[in-house]
């Protein structure tokens, strides 16, 4: 869904081909996973047949990649509601780092080790994040800033639940 | 690399109340390296024997070889001066002095001429964008400025340990990240290692390894895999 958002985005800011929508979507949003042409024609033509683009032959021999994409009224309305449209706060409460600190203390393991470990993982992640951000752009900052956020959160978890451990341990057995 | 300060066994109480109880430290040099842990667990107190600033009660420390204990008041406090530079999380500058004058302290202290001092200070006022700061007083600043003050007062003397306990905790997520980015890279341009006490990971993450402290022992995390 978000992908194809952000295709019509793309041509309402400039009808384009579908190469240069692919390297725009690329430049914009597939820092780390730039998205196949396949996916790029496969989502125009769902696109052209749900009405929310046009397309118009370009200049030059007429080939498949000279065909330029337009949004339409529709389209526009479409991001609109896009835009529009909250996002369900993802709650993360079938978390399997949960399921491992449970099944610890059920199995009388050591939780602590658990959390231990996974906060070395998660700092690991983040001094690459930082790393990676003090060499980017404006735009890079704020995509690491969003992972850097949420794994931040992911650790103020672990250390909370690494002081209520001997009383979790507790409820756990009973 | 062997390291440059090294902390082992350190053991610290406050009357009754234990801070330390076997903590440890290792810092190579021009290395940043986090200490984290929960709010109490002994991590400033571990900076603090760690600097020199206070006795451990048992444990040793040494830097560059050196036992820092067998040192005498006056010889550690030139240490201090020389080889460290301290950044705190309220940036204890003093009041009465300008801007420049703040940084300058440590040479003044160490006995270079008030015009040497001051030219060094305004090398490093400039570097961290303070240039037109020079004759404000610490009142005058924003927090996010009085920290860039200490960071740059934390510098001038040519530290080769950077001690900084907090150096954002009471700054807003931007002037904090402005403070990090400027003591990072002034610490891997001078070659300055960095002991960072923080209990926020985003700070954590500018370091190459931290270690974390809980009711007074130290513990290595990539160590436990």
């Amino acid at each position: 869904m978000t992908m194809r958002s952000t295709f019509l985005a793309l041509l309402e800011g400039q009808a384009q081909h579908g190469y240069d929508l692919k390297r725009a979507y690329d430049q914009h949003f597939g820092r780390s996973r730039p998205v196949a042409y396949g996916q790029v024609y496969t989502a125009l033509a769902k696109l052209l047949r749900g009405g929310f683009v046009t397309v118009e032959p370009g200049e030059g021999d007429g080939g498949p990649d000279r065909k330029i994409y337009k949004i339409t009224e529709a389209g526009v309305t479409d991001v609109q509601r896009w835009l529009d449209e909250p996002e369900d706060p993802e709650q993360y409460l079938q978390s399997s780092l949960y399921a491992k600190v449970i099944s610890a203390l059920l199995t009388g393991r050591s939780a602590a080790a658990v959390l231990d470990v996974q906060r070395e993982k998660h700092l690991e992640a983040m001094r690459e994040l930082t790393r990676r951000k003090r060499t980017g752009d404006l735009a890079d900052r704020i995509i690491c800033d969003h992972a850097l956020f949420h794994l931040d959160a992911d650790l103020r978890w672990l250390e909370h639940t690494a002081t209520v451990l001997h009383e979790l341990a507790g409820q756990v057995r009973r | 690399m062997s390291a440059l300060l090294v902390a082992e066994g350190l053991h610290k109480a406050y009357g009754k109340t234990v801070a330390l109880a076997a903590a440890d430290l290792a810092v190579r040099a021009g290395e940043i390296v986090s200490v984290m842990g929960p709010s109490g667990s002994g991590k400033s107190t571990l900076l603090h024997c760690a600097a020199g600033l206070t006795r451990p009660g048992a444990g040793l420390v040494r830097y560059a070889g050196q036992d820092l204990a067998q040192l005498t008041d006056v010889r550690r406090s030139a240490l201090r001066r020389r080889e460290f530079g301290f950044v705190f999380q309220f940036g204890q500058l003093v009041p009465e002095l300008t801007a420049v004058q703040n940084v300058a302290l440590p040479l003044r202290l160490d006995g270079v001429s008030r015009r040497a001092a001051e030219r060094r200070a305004a090398g490093w006022m400039d570097r961290l964008g303070l240039a037109d700061k020079a004759a404000a007083r610490p009142g005058e600043l924003s927090g996010g400025e009085q920290q860039r003050v200490a960071v740059a007062r934390a510098l001038v003397g040519g530290p080769k340990v950077i001690f900084a306990d907090e150096p954002t905790g009471a700054l807003d997520s931007v002037a904090g990240e402005q403070v990090m980015d400027l003591l990072n890279d002034a610490a891997r341009d001078t070659g300055a290692a960095v002991v960072l006490v923080t209990h926020d990971s985003r700070v954590a993450a500018y370091a190459d390894r931290g270690i974390v402290v809980r009711d007074g022992r130290s513990f290595d995390p990539a160590g436990v895999r």
